[in-house]
Formats: structure tokens, C-alpha cells, sequence
């Protein structure tokens, strides 16, 4: 950004467009209908899930294509917390959802962090399968193909509010969860570990050369990513009451890939908007064409004229901006 | 003495059979991976859609046509010339960008042609019949002649693919591309040819394995994903762009697979190829063969 003496600083209209922007999404619930509240809070839970992934996708350099299980895992997590401790806690649901998450995020990062570029990928698929196959096949304890079903918990801070939760509420919920996760996140990517990783993105060899040790950095940055991305796991736990192994499967995997590419990888908010733009566009179609309507064709296509013609993504022009 | 007789010999016999079948067809979807990795550094994630695709195709002209033999010619070919176009719309632009791009753009590929086969043909799993209908006795079994023949067919389809490496024209410029793009390209070989005719090489051994698989496993739309990433496993296991490495690591997984489902489902016997997969990352990253380019 050119500087200019008179205009106001970066960092002043930074704060105010996420302060308008955090406004919207506040006042959003009093002038959308209970459908598209659900809709808008889906994209956010969407949103932390991408994001998270572009920690290793923009900021490291390591496509993912693992997200699925710490998405899972949060899931699953957090419906272990609600079945079996009564009354159910959400606090509780939380925890567990993140240590689950964390916990495979330890094991995944381990052995995916040897090999590098499209071998990671690879591996990080794979993985994915690993964890869908287990939790498939595990019905004992998994429910299976069926999922597990469990009611939403209230939510508590001890002694002060025991409330239920709402449409609207669990919409401010999620928002403040999002939206502390995106601070925390930006505050990453800024910090000298963040540098580190994005030096390891631009040039590995020399990142090692000059003396980081850059497995224990990407072994790091995919737990980090995969405890965020199990924040989203719990989220959408708590918002569809359920956990299937449908989301542990790597078409969400895929999904996250796609949200990055199209919002912009490297942005942190590119990705929320991208899981927007692509649920619109899934909402869109079938609302026109019908529910049948295979709607990932025409994503598809989006999708791969994205890649060749517009790399950077939709946010990829103000990439350097929003990392300033 | 108790541990000897309680292992069941004749099903283990069974069960090699049936992996190093399942491991050649395996192969020769591995090697079509590993070739366009190898010399155009894309890792094609359409690979098992294409293997798919091909069986589908199959499918409907052995409907249409009553022969198997012109359904396996016919898919192959079809689906050399989709993978050439493919790689002519999607992959060539993309030339000289960062290798994660072609992962990425393959990607999406396999989820427009993956949702097409769904909307096109329904989830209900389609059977074709052997074309070779007869059996011979192994144990207690009728086991189908048709299943040794495909192996030995993948077999043949591998050998003519190194003979064709080898001593073709196209073979040779092949080869010169994957050692040296630029220089390649200096001494005149066109190489934006070479590599539309690997991608259409690969995409048209993907589809005739995926011909011959039909009669095995049946076809729908969703073993694209199966197969795809089974020959990831192998081309890690064997090493990426390894030709020979991928061959005895898909034999292998195959053979380590077959064995475990006498114990476990079937599905959960896929357990053991990845931690084939997870030992291999653990004590030798490049994979069991080196990560030496076949030349």
C-alpha cells in the first residue's frame, strides 16, 4: 500500500473494516429469517475450518488434504463429552473436541511432516482414510455409518448464566469463537513463529540452513492447524447435534482445499469467504435446478478456471494488505 | 505344532492368488500414475476417476456390442483422448507453475467427472459377466480362468509399456523429456506433444485396468476414490516416478491386503496398507526403492 501523510494508517482501517464488518455479522440475526442464520453460521463454522487449513496451505506451504480428520475428531470429541458425562457441559464438549483433534493432530503431524509438497498431500489423504475407516468400521463405539445423535447443551459460565441456546445466540457463539480464532490466528502468522513459517514456505532448503529446525516447525504448524480445525469440528457439533462419518471423510478434506483456493490462500479471511462464495453457489444451484442437481459439476468448474486464471483467489488482491 | 495347523494353508494359497490378480490390475493403475508423475511432475488425482470412467465405458459397449474385447479397446481409446484433452485444457496452462497447482486442478477434475458418473448412472453397483467363462479347481474352489488371464494381461500391458519406453521414437523423446525439459526441447522434440501423449498413455492404461476390474468388483461411481488412493499408497511405498518400484509395491500391498482379510472384513483390511504406508514414511521417507526416475 502507498503511503500517504494526510490519510489514516493502516492499522486504524484495518480495525474499523473488521469492527464493520464484526457489526454486520452481529446485527445479522435480527434481519435474516432462522434459515439463513443457520445458512450464515454454517459458513462461519466452514470459515474456521478453511482457515485453519490455510495456516499450512498459504502461510507454511503445505497442501492438507487431511482436514477431515481433526474436523471429525472435534466432532466426535464432543459428542463422546455429551453422551456420556451428564448433564451435558459444553465447556466439557469443547475440551474433549479439541484434545481429540489435537491428539490426531500429533499423530498425523508426526509422520506427514517427513515427507514434503505433493507427498504431503498425498500422506495427509491418506490419513484421512485411515481415520474414516476406523471410525467407520468401529460401530461399537463410533455409531457407524448412523453417527451418533445427542441434544445441544446450555450454555453455562458457572453461578452467573445457564441459558439455552437459540438460533441468534448460537450464531453469536460461533461468531466469537470465529472471530477470536481469526485474531489468534493473524496474531500467528505475524509473530517470529509465523515468519519462520513463512520462510520455510518461500525457500525450505535455506529456512534449514540458516539453522531453524524445520520439521519441529511444520509438526507444530499442523497441530496448531489441526487444533483449530477440531474448533470447528465442535462447532458444527454443537450447531447439527450430531457427528457422522461422513465428515471425517476426505471429501471435507476437499472442501477446505477448495474454500482456500477459491477465497485466497494466505489471507486468513480469503478462506471464509471462499466457504461463503461456495455454499452460496451449492444453495444457488440447487434452488434453481432442484435438490438432485449436481451441483459440485459446475463447482468444479468454478474451481479449476480459478486455479489456472485466478490464482490468487478472490481475496488474493488484498493478500498483502490483510498480512500487514 | 498347534500354531502350524491352525493357519489355513489352502486359503492362504487362495489369497495370494487373488492379491498378485488384484495387485497387477493395481499395477498397471500405478504405473499410468507414476509415468505422468515421473516425466510431467503432475500427480494426477483424476487417475481413478479415469479408471472409473473406463469402466463404465466398458461397461455400456459390452452391453451394446456383447463383446468385452471391443469394450476394453474402445474404453482405452476413449479415454486416452478425454486424458488428452484434459491435460491440453487444464494441465497445460498450468506448465511451470509450482507442481501443487497440477494436484489441485486434478482435483477438481476428478470431482466434475466423480459427480457426473453419480448424476449419469445412479449409485447402484453395474455387473458384467466374464468374458472367459471357464474354471479350474483350486482346493475346494471353481476359480475363474479370467482372473489369472488378467494378470497375465497387466503383465503384458506393463511389458509392452517399458518395450515402448524403450525403443520407440516416442519412447525416446519420452524419456529425453523426463531427463532434461530444456534440452529436450533445444534438440527439437516437441514436448507440449510429449506430454499430452503421457497423460493420454496413462489416462488409457487407467481405463483398460478399469475394464478389467469390472468383472472382478463390479462398477460405481465411487471406486474411483478407492483405487486412486491405493496407487498412492503404492507410489509411495515404491518410491515416486519409480516404474519398477511401483510394480513390486503394488504386488505387495496387494498380497498384504488379500492375507489380512481372511482374518478382518475387507474393510478394514485396507488398515494394513496404510500402516505399510506409515512404516514407510517411518524408516525410509523415499520410499522402499529409492526415488531414483526410471530412464
Amino acid at each position: 500500500m502507498p503511503e500517504r501523510k494526510a490519510a489514516l494508517s493502516h492499522t486504524t482501517i484495518y480495525w474499523i473494516g473488521f469492527c464493520v464488518v464484526m457489526a454486520l455479522l452481529i446485527a445479522a440475526p435480527f434481519a435474516l429469517s432462522t434459515f439463513w442464520q443457520r445458512f450464515l453460521t454454517e459458513i462461519l463454522i466452514w470459515g474456521l475450518l478453511a482457515m485453519s487449513s490455510d495456516l499450512l496451505i498459504g502461510y507454511t506451504g503445505m497442501v492438507s488434504f487431511g482436514h477431515s480428520v481433526f474436523f471429525g475428531l472435534g466432532m466426535y470429541g464432543a459428542a463422546a463429552a455429551l453422551l456420556m458425562v451428564k448433564p451435558p457441559n459444553l465447556w466439557l464438549a469443547i475440551l474433549f473436541g479439541l484434545a481429540g483433534a489435537s491428539g490426531a493432530g500429533l499423530f498425523v503431524a508426526y509422520f506427514s511432516t517427513r515427507v514434503r509438497d505433493i507427498y504431503f498431500a498425498i500422506t495427509t489423504l491418506i490419513f484421512s482414510q485411515i481415520f474414516y475407516v476406523i471410525i467407520f468400521t468401529w460401530t461399537s463405539v463410533t455409531g457407524g455409518e448412523n453417527g451418533l445423535l445427542f441434544s445441544r447443551p446450555h450454555f453455562t459460565i458457572p453461578f452467573l448464566v445457564d441459558a439455552r441456546f437459540t438460533t441468534a445466540t448460537m450464531h453469536w457463539f460461533v461468531l466469537a469463537v470465529v472471530a477470536g480464532s481469526y485474531l489468534l490466528l493473524r496474531r500467528i502468522t505475524q509473530s517470529p513463529f509465523g515468519m519462520v513459517l513463512q520462510s520455510i514456505r518461500e525457500n525450505e532448503a535455506r529456512t534449514r540452513a540458516i539453522g531453524f529446525p524445520v520439521q519441529r516447525y511444520k509438526i507444530v504448524a499442523v497441530m496448531l492447524s489441526g487444533f483449530f480445525a477440531g474448533l470447528a469440528g465442535v462447532l458444527y457439533a454443537l450447531q447439527n447435534e450430531f457427528a457422522a462419518p461422513d465428515f471425517v471423510y476426505f471429501v471435507t478434506s476437499g472442501d477446505t482445499v477448495i474454500f482456500n483456493v477459491i477465497g485466497g490462500i494466505g489471507t486468513l479471511v480469503g478462506p471464509i469467504v471462499g466457504a461463503g462464495f461456495f455454499q452460496l453457489l451449492r444453495e444457488m444451484l440447487s434452488r434453481i435446478f432442484g435438490d438432485q442437481f449436481p451441483y459440485l459439476i459446475p463447482a468444479g468448474f468454478v474451481f479449476i478456471a480459478i486455479i489456472i486464471f485466478l490464482p490468487q483467489g478472490l481475496l488474493g488482491f488484498a493478500r498483502r494488505w490483510l498480512n500487514k | 505344532m498347534d500354531i502350524l495347523s491352525s493357519i489355513p494353508w489352502e486359503l492362504l494359497l487362495i489369497q495370494t492368488v487373488n492379491g498378485i490378480v488384484t495387485g497387477m490390475i493395481l499395477a498397471l493403475v500405478a504405473s499410468g500414475l507414476t509415468l505422468i508423475f515421473g516425466i510431467m511432475d503432475v500427480v494426477n488425482f483424476a487417475h481413478g476417476e479415469l479408471f472409473m470412467l473406463g469402466a463404465y465405458l466398458g461397461v455400456i459397449v459390452v452391453a451394446t456390442t456383447g463383446n468385452f474385447w471391443i469394450g476394453l479397446v474402445v474404453a482405452a481409446g476413449v479415454v486416452a483422448i478425454l486424458g488428452a484433452a484434459l491435460q491440453v485444457s487444464t494441465l497445460r496452462p498450468l506448465i511451470g507453475r509450482d507442481p501443487l497447482n497440477t494436484i489441485l486442478v486434478t482435483f477438481g477434475i476428478s470431482l466434475i467427472l466423480q459427480n457426473y458418473a453419480l448424476w449419469q448412472f445412479g449409485t447402484v453397483v453395474r455387473k458384467v459377466s466374464e468374458p472367459i467363462g471357464s474354471y479350474f479347481t483350486l482346493f475346494y474352489l471353481q476359480y475363474p480362468w479370467y482372473r489369472i488371464f488378467v494378470a497375465g494381461l497387466a503383465a503384458a500391458i506393463i511389458g509392452a509399456l517399458y518395450v515402448f519406453l524403450k525403443y520407440s521414437k516416442f519412447g525416446v523423446w519420452i524419456r529425453a523429456t523426463t531427463q532434461d525439459r530444456t534440452m529436450a526441447q533445444a534438440m527439437g522434440i516437441p514436448v507440449p506433444l510429449v506430454y499430452t501423449g503421457v497423460f493420454a498413455l496413462g489416462a488409457g492404461m487407467a481405463a483398460a485396468s478399469g475394464v478389467l476390474f469390472a468383472p472382478l468388483g463390479g462398477v460405481a461411481p465411487t471406486m474411483g476414490l478407492d483405487w486412486v488412493l491405493k496407487a498412492f499408497i503404492v507410489v509411495v511405498v515404491g518410491g515416486m516416478g519409480n516404474l519398477g518400484g511401483s510394480i513390486v509395491a503394488a504386488i505387495l500391498i496387494s498380497l498384504l491386503e488379500a492375507y489380512a482379510s481372511i482374518w478382518v472384513s475387507p474393510s478394514q483390511a485396507v488398515i494394513v496398507s496404510f500402516i505399510a504406508l506409515i512404516l514407510t514414511l517411518l524408516f525410509k521417507p523415499t520410499g522402499l526403492f529409492g526415488t531414483t526416475v526410471t530412464r
